[in-house]
Order: C-alpha cells, then structure tokens, then sequence
C-alpha cells in the first residue's frame, strides 16, 4: 500500500472513531476535544485531496474560531460529568442507534445501485485546490454571494449581540 | 482511491451526527452534531471536486473549483449559525438555568 493510502485509511479510522468519541462521551469538554480531532482529520483528508486552501481555512474557522466558542459557553455554563443530563430511558438510545443505523445503511443500498462505482479520485496533485484558482473562480463568478455573505456576517453579529444584551 | 472509499466515509460521519442529535439531551452537544453533519457533506463535496477534475480535465476547468468555492461558503454559513446559536443557548441557559432539551421541552404551558 502507498503512503497515500496508509494516510487515507488513518485519517478515516481517526475521523470515524473520534465522531463516536463524540457522541458516546459523558463530559461535554471531552466531546468538545474529540471533536477538534475529527476537524483536524477531515483536514488531514482535504490535504490529501490537495485542497490546500480549505484545509487550512477548515483548522483555522472550524477548530480554532468555532470550537474555541463552544468551549468557552461549556466553561462559562460550568458544565462538567455530573451536570449531564443523563438519558435515562435506555430504549429511546437503542432507537436513536437504530435510526442512524437504518439511515446509513439506506443510502449505502443507494450508492450502490448508482453508477459512481470505482471513478477515481484526483490526490496528491491537482490545481483546483490552489488558492489562486479559488480565488479566481470567487472573485470573478461569485462575486455576488461574497458579498452578500457579507451581509450574513453583520446580521449574525447584531443577532448575537441583541441576544446576548441583559434587560436593564 | 476510488470515490466510493469518500462516499461512505462521509457518510458514516453523517449518521454519527445524526444519531448524536437523536440521542444527546445537552443542547450544546446536539449543537456539535450538527457541525458535524455539515463537515461530512464538506468532505464530500471536496472529494467530488477532485473525481470532476479527474474526469474531465481541461474540458470543463471550472467546475471543481465552484465546489471548493460551496464549501467556501458553507463554512461561511456554519460560522454565522454558531455564533447566533451559541447567543441563543446563552440567553436560555441565563433564564432557565438547564441546557437540557427535555427540560426545555416542557416550557410550553
């Protein structure tokens, strides 16, 4: 096996447990980290794919901007093991289970009715994940929603801003 | 490596989130889930920029790149839905005192 798959099957296996890591874990500062590791490992793979710019955009917005907001809400809530709430009836956790199960498993039986089978993917090399390309393609086709994500931006500061002001 | 290998890693990664956001009481955790579901699409849609690329090569030379470009903005939009979300959460959490969705749930009266 080359060095790419090696790194391939890594990266998924660190991906894939730490996402159960985050969903199994009672304290919501672990599933917090574990998280993290997952978005560091969906990085590992976007760099894999040569998608340099959202691998880096991913480590620095997703794991160092939005999950530093999460922990600083579960610091500021003081939320610990103890303060879970536990899910106390046993058959509603089964059921949930149950569901994701039955949802993997239906559209895994649709993949593989379709045709995608076995095309291959571009790794290791590739300039569409430059950032030059990127911003080609953003600053000339997609000028228009850049700029209203601007606006999304400014909204959802105001909105967190009101939401956060304490009635005098 | 074929893209099947992508398709049902990200997939996996989805049904991980899901059953979280089924399962968990904590607001906050159900909150992460969601992150989580919107980062295993994000996988995909950047593995399937690369089979285009692969497949069609100079024919098309944009339409990988426009895929690259959504998940551009779907990291737009996800940050923006955190901050909003987190306010949200806050302000409950000032009022109630419980992040617990059951406890929530029974607000209604």
């Amino acid at each position: 096996m080359s060095v790419t798959q090696i790194l391939f099957w890594f990266l998924s296996v660190l991906a894939i447990f730490s996402a159960i890591m985050v969903v199994a874990n009672k304290n919501p500062v672990h599933s917090i980290l574990f998280l993290i590791i997952t978005f560091f490992a969906i990085s590992g793979h976007y760099i894999l794919l040569n998608a340099q710019f959202l691998a880096i955009v991913n480590i620095i917005v997703y794991a160092g901007a939005i999950m530093v907001l999460f922990l600083f809400v579960v610091m500021l809530m003081n939320l610990n093991a103890e303060s879970e709430p536990p899910q106390k009836s046993k058959n509603l956790m089964y059921a949930g289970v149950l569901a994701g199960g039955c949802l993997l498993l239906l559209i895994v039986a649709a993949i593989k009715k379709a045709d995608v089978n076995s095309q291959l993917v571009q790794m290791k090399d590739g300039d569409v994940g430059l950032i030059n390309n990127l911003g080609k393609v953003l600053f000339t086709d997609y000028v228009f929603p850049f700029e209203i994500s601007s606006v999304l931006f400014l909204s959802a500061m105001i909105g967190a801003v009101v939401l956060s002001k304490r009635e005098v | 490596m074929p893209v099947n290998y992508y398709i049902f890693l990200s997939v996996a990664l989805f049904c991980i989130g899901v059953v979280g956001v089924l399962t968990r009481r904590n607001a906050i955790i159900i909150f992460m889930c969601i992150e989580l579901m919107l980062n295993a699409a994000n996988l995909l849609l950047v593995a399937f920029s690369k089979m285009h690329n692969l497949a069609l090569g100079a024919n098309a030379p944009t339409l990988a790149s426009e895929a690259q470009v959504f998940v551009f903005f779907i990291m737009v939009v996800a940050a923006a839905e955190v901050s909003v979300g987190l306010a949200i959460i806050v302000m409950i959490y000032r009022n109630t005192h419980s992040v617990d969705v059951n406890f929530l749930n029974r607000l209604k009266n």
